[in-house]
């Protein structure tokens, strides 16, 4: 199955405004995937329909070859596809190593345990990840003290820490410092390449996601605009005119 | 390893726990009472403190314990039964020998335990889909429910109640059995508690607590964690609910399921304290069993009205409880590290 | 219990008419409460747990009046306005403080007040059920097999009347359109000029004042004790769950439901059961809630 999100005609309408109309896309395995359209054109929905919170009013959407259309949050998470939100979510009463440890993968077959030690290698491969952000030092703090750019990177490693086969990151440079970001996107390459795991990204930043991704998908007004390599979307006219109001 | 200051305070809670009686031999059952507060406080916390989810209805758990380890000592020597014992309405006086009585008794609670960990598991399946109030408000009900349904059944004397069988032994050696199961047990429910906050159960709990759509997100199969949370203190409670009835001698629905008072009493006690702290519920019971017995001496009537009245107070101006207090001053008492340098740098930037 | 329903649907199907009545009588009421509970709970998001033993304090307030011979207008008007007084006092002791706490603050320290309150009544009034004996006529119907007391009957006006009046007030006067402005939005109020813990503080009262009014209906047609409260405070809780926050005729059908449902099961089951009833249509709800979620993803919050 090389197609690790399969996305056919999903429709989603709140009251009167159609947010999603007969959108259909796929996410190849081991690719990092870009999401782009300008504001309010459903991308949010999209992701929130895909990762379960809210029921959908038509279509399917495929997880490895499964139908998760009808699942909750917590067993699609527990296949493997998990988010990150754009405001960020942490536990901010806990510090980061306990949000780090908590994150751990819960899947069937996975041996972390219910009552499994505190101290033990939970803990050591929460503060490499911890490293491997660059919050090492920050590691004893409560996470609600942190900064924004903080949080995000937090969260990013705790999503790391759960060992997803599927990412899916909602705006991830949005309010970050523009020094940051370039350490960011360094991240979320490797974690694609030496973790290998699959990422599907909504973005703003045009030059973050045409050298990121390797595929592209343009939403526009709820309905699917284009799609094609990023040197591809670039030239499109009709992703420009989405951009610039044009209609 | 164990600080210098946790050593100390186990020291002298256990000190107290085993020289009270002996010291004060008058009190010996009031302070068993202290015990069983401290279990019900400790163990509300769970639920309540550490996962955030505020249960008025533990009691439920108190009252089946106490129920059904009446059914079980009664039933296992007296031939005719239960039905029969209860239709007398206490004219029949079982004699039991002082074996059977014992065996009675920890069969009993024993029973009283596991019935209320059924229970438990039953409720964890139709209450857990709701949050907050109606989580609250449900499990009230529950309790509301369970005394109500208790009176119609005539099996279990109805509104008459159940007289427990006699103590083979004298009142100073009743007293000090029932303070050694109090004290047994509430040491006990301690550190099970303990043990499991130490794991990732602990930050699992809390997790919930904090965010529970984020726990959701991630993965955390959190009815589990619930429920085991609830398995806990339903087992714990229906045991102490067992040793209360005998201790009380005569049960009914009154007696078992005293929502009004114990109920939230429970509860009031953990706020006092501090909720989600380990010592917050010990501390709170300590000086909410201290406060009731002195009313009672003093202000026999208003006592209720006076606890109302700590509760209220506690909630609306002092929420964080004692050892919350205590913690967001002495934060690196408690291991709760505070960044200096970040404060001091966005202090510089602004 | 066969019996029983032998006897409604087979020998005397007359009975079901009283039945009813007396399901409609008391649904009046619980129609009263329910709606304050949903307004202070839409308003200000605090859901008060000492709901029903505001009603008990009106109905006691209207006892204490009664020994005194007033006649029952008056005795609506002048616990109405006690309770208002009162609602307001204890919002600015407690309630102020916490509207913008967490969830479980609120609903403790309501439930604290509650104790306090049922304590409090428990010393005073003493724990015998009490009741107003107007001593009014009583109908006869239907080969008396139907009894309706007149004073049953003018509490079912009165109680149409007191909602005819909220609906107006709230729908037509200034303080009305703030109380509903700041509901959806109180930040927005707030910046409009609208003194919004002045809202709070008449809301809270309002309710108070609605439970008290209701209360004294209840004295009248039913009876009043210290520790009844808490089977109001569930009955409202369950009106206001079934039937959603901001929906009056929900809520209204809501309340007749119920009291049909506690009438029935009392004459079916015992009047054993009767306390039972409102606490298990409670679960009831709650659950057919979470099925009901649960197929829209979400969990009951």
């Amino acid at each position: 199955m090389n197609d690790i999100i399969k996305v056919t005609n999903v429709s989603k309408a709140y009251g009167g405004v159609k947010a999603n109309v007969d959108i259909s896309f796929k996410v190849k395995k081991g690719s990092i995937t870009g999401l782009i359209g300008p504001n309010g054109c459903g991308k949010t929905t999209l992701f929130n329909s895909i990762v379960g919170y809210h029921p959908i009013d038509g279509g399917s959407i495929e997880f490895d070859g499964k139908e998760i259309s009808h699942l909750r949050v917590g067993d699609i998470a527990r296949l493997g596809m998990l988010r990150t939100f754009q405001q960020t979510k942490i536990y901010t009463k806990m510090n980061c190593v306990d949000n780090m440890q908590i994150s751990v993968s819960h899947r069937r077959n996975s041996k972390n345990g219910i009552f499994a030690s505190r101290k033990g290698e939970i803990r050591e491969r929460a503060e490499d990840l911890l490293e491997f952000v660059g919050l090492y030092s920050k590691r004893n703090l409560i996470s609600g003290d942190l900064s924004f750019g903080q949080q995000k990177l937090l969260e990013f490693a705790m999503a790391l820490m759960n060992e997803p086969k599927v990412l899916l990151l909602d705006e991830p440079t949005a309010g970050i410092n523009p020094t940051l970001i370039n350490g960011l996107i360094d991240r979320l390459g490797r974690a694609n390449q030496e973790l290998g795991i699959t990422l599907c990204v909504i973005e703003h930043n045009m030059r973050v996601i045409m050298n990121l991704a390797s595929h592209i998908y343009c939403l526009s007004n709820g309905k699917m605009l284009a799609e094609g390599k990023p040197s591809e979307l670039q030239n499109d006219q009709r992703v420009i005119d989405a951009y610039l109001g044009g209609h | 390893m164990m600080r210098r200051s946790t050593f100390i305070t186990y020291a002298g809670l256990g000190l107290f726990g085993i020289l009270g009686p002996i010291l004060f031999p008058a009190y010996t059952l009031s302070i068993a009472y202290l015990w069983m507060m401290v279990l019900m406080a400790s163990t509300w916390d769970i639920l309540g403190g550490q996962m955030g989810y505020n249960s008025l209805g533990n009691i439920t758990f108190f009252g089946v314990g106490m129920y059904v380890s009446a059914i079980i000592q009664i039933s296992i020597f007296y031939e005719p039964g239960v039905g029969e014992y209860t239709s007398a309405m206490g004219a029949i006086k079982p004699e039991f020998t002082d074996q059977q009585y014992y065996w009675g008794i920890f069969l009993g609670i024993f029973g009283g335990a596991i019935a209320a960990l059924a229970l438990s598991l039953i409720f964890s399946t139709f209450m857990f889909g709701l949050r907050g109030p109606y989580f609250a408000i449900g499990s009230l009900g529950l309790a509301i429910a369970a005394a109500e349904i208790t009176v119609t059944i005539n099996y279990v004397g109805g509104a008459s109640g159940i007289s427990m069988p006699m103590f083979p032994g004298d009142i100073e050696f009743r007293s000090v059995f029932f303070y050694i199961l109090c004290f047994t047990l509430a040491v006990l429910s301690h550190f099970v508690i303990r043990g499991m906050l130490s794991t990732q159960f602990g930050l699992a709990i809390n997790a919930i607590r904090d965010d529970e759509d984020k726990a959701e997100a991630m993965g955390l199969p959190t009815l589990i964690y619930k429920q085991i949370g609830w398995a806990v203190t339903a087992v714990f409670m229906g045991a102490i609910g067992a040793v209360a009835g005998n201790m009380a001698g005569f049960i009914d629905k009154e007696v078992a399921y005293p929502v009004p008072t114990f109920g939230i009493f429970m509860v009031a006690m953990v706020l006092l304290g501090g909720k989600g702290t380990l010592w917050g519920p010990v501390l709170g019971a300590i000086i909410f069993h201290i406060v009731k017995e002195t009313t009672w001496t003093y202000l026999l009537g208003w006592q209720w009205v006076t606890l109302g009245l700590i509760l209220i107070i506690n909630i609306v101006y002092f929420q964080q409880g004692i050892m919350g207090w205590l913690q967001s001053k002495y934060p690196e008492m408690f291991g709760i590290v505070v960044d200096q340098s970040n404060i001091n740098q966005e202090k510089k930037e602004s | 219990m066969f019996d029983n329903l032998q006897l409604l649907f087979v020998w005397a199907p007359i009975i079901n008419v009283q039945v009813i009545l007396d399901g409609i009588f008391v649904g009046a009421v619980f129609a009263l409460c329910a709606y304050g509970l949903a307004l202070v709970w839409g308003v200000m998001n605090i859901k008060n747990l000492a709901q029903g033993d505001f009603v008990i304090m009106g109905g006691y307030l209207a006892l204490v009046l009664h020994s005194w011979n007033l006649p029952l207008p008056v005795i609506l008007i002048i616990v109405t306005i006690i309770m208002f007084v009162y609602g307001w006092s204890i919002y600015a002791l407690i309630i102020r403080r916490i509207v913008d706490k967490d969830m479980f603050v609120s609903l403790l320290a309501t439930f604290g007040l509650s104790l306090l309150m049922q304590q409090a009544m428990n010393l005073y009034f003493g724990p015998e059920v009490q009741t107003i004996d107007m001593k009014l006529p009583v109908i006869d119907a239907f080969d008396n097999m139907v009894t309706i007391p007149y004073s049953k009957i003018i509490s079912l006006a009165l109680a149409g009347i007191i909602t005819a009046a909220v609906v107006i007030f709230m729908k037509k006067s200034r303080t009305g359109q703030a109380i509903r402005a700041t509901a959806q939005d109180a930040r927005a109020a707030r910046v409009l000029g609208i003194d919004t813990d002045r809202v709070y503080a008449f809301t809270f009262a309002f309710n108070s004042a609605l439970c008290g009014a209701a209360g004294v209906l209840v004295s009248v047609i039913w009876v009043i004790q210290p520790f009844y409260g808490i089977t109001y405070s569930v009955r409202t809780f369950a009106i206001v769950t079934a039937a959603g926050l901001g929906n009056l005729p929900g809520v209204i059908s809501a309340a007749f439901g119920i009291g049909l449902f506690e009438k029935y099961t009392g004459m079916i089951v015992g009047t054993a059961y009767e306390v039972a009833a409102p606490v298990m249509i409670l679960l009831l709800v709650l659950i057919i809630r979470q099925i009901h979620m649960k197929r829209n993803r979400q969990v009951v919050r």
